[in-house]
């Protein structure tokens, strides 16, 4: 079969659509996802583009431009939403006990969770420095450039049904309580006590587009680098350099690294498999 | 005779024999690239890789983020993240939500392979009780690539082979020992 003949699998156009719905997006809405890895965006876009009937991502384009309401749902398209509470417990549980006796000596914390999505992974850390005795000199901040999943990580209201894999999750993470002590169920859901936000600030942050956060002890960016070309990668690993005190942490995905990357001289590597970083010190 | 750059292997339940079977059949020095997404629980460690690369016949690893994909190579999609490869032939992971409650789904992995190797792309579906893999190998045809599913007769669980044959989109039906035997008459160039 010769390929060419297929409208629908001729890639040269669809790449060519694809960078022009990127531009618009960027252009008229300042969302840019241009140096995101493409064969993610490229599946997300076609199937929004088949969901709602249409016949080319060239529409799907004039639909973003023409109709503002269809924004929201791309943006959710084309963000990582997926998250879990303690997701991979051995990396909690290593920064329990390799980088919290560190962090102690800190007379206050500011701590960032860059991409921090629907919040589970916010709750997590909180409920391990509450555990730790560190949560009332915390400052934590969770940003997300998608405003809707901010709200739904302020609510903290979780499905039910996901509750037994948390608490496994926990208990792996070295969880000291019972799990049940930082949540009220009701319903099909469960609720978060709000005491646990207390000391969290929720935030609308780019890390695209955005600039140097706070001077932070720890960043915990989980499974967003993945998302990212080098180009883009290198430039947030140096964002989350020039965010972090001399000293501080950073905590990234199971299969995110910052070797060869251009920050990699400036990092120790404190525990390489569960991929976290120390900021060298320097004189 | 027709050249292949890769070849994407999908397997669920009974997949570790199938897998183990079909490359100890592979003729050391077999150059096409192998891409393998086998459904494991998230919490399982990376012992496929490992085990497979045991059998000394390919190099057999974990796919890395950003990895160049090279001859002579068996790559293993890691548990609890999909496997994707973009246009310079390199891995991307995501976390996205599950496709056919499956995380790596065979579709995803089938599905951009296909648009970056077109017609010189293999899909095979082996042993598995599910549906997964079945829309990637419609794609892998679109894009005029060759399919291949194990003999649901002699697969451990016939499912997802018979789920692949039913779209009408595979090429060749075999057992495992022949799949192998196939992939080396293939792999003179």
């Amino acid at each position: 079969m010769n390929t060419s003949e297929n409208p629908d699998f001729d890639d040269s156009i669809l790449q060519l659509e694809m960078e022009l719905l990127l531009e618009a997006l960027v252009r008229q809405y300042g969302y840019d996802f241009r140096n995101y890895n493409k064969a993610h965006i490229k599946r997300r876009l076609i199937f929004r583009m088949q969901q709602l009937g249409l016949k080319s991502l060239s529409e799907l384009q004039h639909q973003i431009l023409h109709h503002t309401n269809i924004l929201a749902t791309i943006l959710k398209d084309l963000s990582i939403n997926v998250t879990e509470m303690y997701r991979d417990p051995s990396f909690y549980l290593s920064l329990r006990k390799e980088v919290i006796p560190l962090l102690r000596t800190y007379p206050y914390l500011r701590i960032w969770h860059a991409g921090c999505a629907t919040g589970e992974e916010v709750y997590s850390f909180a409920i391990l420095l509450k555990e730790e005795g560190l949560y009332e000199r915390s400052q934590i901040y969770a940003t997300d450039f998608n405003t809707e999943v901010l709200e739904t990580a302020k609510k903290g209201i979780y499905p039910v049904s996901k509750i037994k894999e948390y608490t496994f999750n926990y208990q792996a993470a070295g969880g000291k309580n019972s799990f049940s002590d930082y949540y009220t169920a009701r319903y099909d859901a469960v609720r978060f006590d709000p005491e646990l936000r207390k000391n969290i600030v929720f935030a609308n942050h780019n890390l695209v587009t955005d600039s140097v956060f706070a001077e932070t002890h720890l960043i915990i960016c989980r499974n967003v680098l993945i998302y990212f070309d080098r180009s883009l990668q290198n430039k947030v690993l140096n964002l989350f350099n020039d965010s972090l005190i001399m000293g501080g942490f950073l905590g990234l995905g199971s299969k995110e690294n910052i070797m060869f990357s251009t920050v990699q001289d400036h990092f120790l590597i404190l525990n390489p498999n569960e991929k976290i970083f120390q900021k060298k010190i320097l004189k | 005779m027709k050249t292949y750059d890769a070849i994407v292997i999908g397997s669920s339940a009974g997949g570790l024999h199938a897998l183990k079977n079909l490359i100890k059949g592979l003729k050391p020095g077999f150059r096409i690239p192998l891409i393998i997404v086998q459904h494991l629980s998230p919490h399982s460690e990376n012992y496929l890789a490992h085990f497979l690369d045991q059998l000394g016949i390919l190099k057999v690893k974990e796919a890395d983020e950003r990895e160049k994909i090279k001859q002579g190579f068996a790559y293993i999609a890691p548990p609890n993240f999909h496997l994707l490869i973009e246009a310079d032939q390199t891995f991307s992971l995501t976390v996205e939500e599950k496709v056919n409650y499956a995380r790596p789904a065979i579709d995803v992995l089938f599905e951009t392979a296909a648009s970056v190797y077109r017609e010189r792309l293999i899909g095979i579906i082996l042993t598995g009780a599910n549906h997964d893999g079945a829309n990637g190998v419609k794609v892998i045809k679109a894009y005029g690539g060759f399919t291949m599913a194990q003999n649901p007769a002699t697969a451990e669980s016939d499912i997802m082979p018979k789920a692949a044959i039913a779209t009408g989109k595979i090429d060749k039906i075999l057992d495992i020992n022949e799949i192998s035997y196939f992939l080396n008459s293939l792999n003179n160039s």
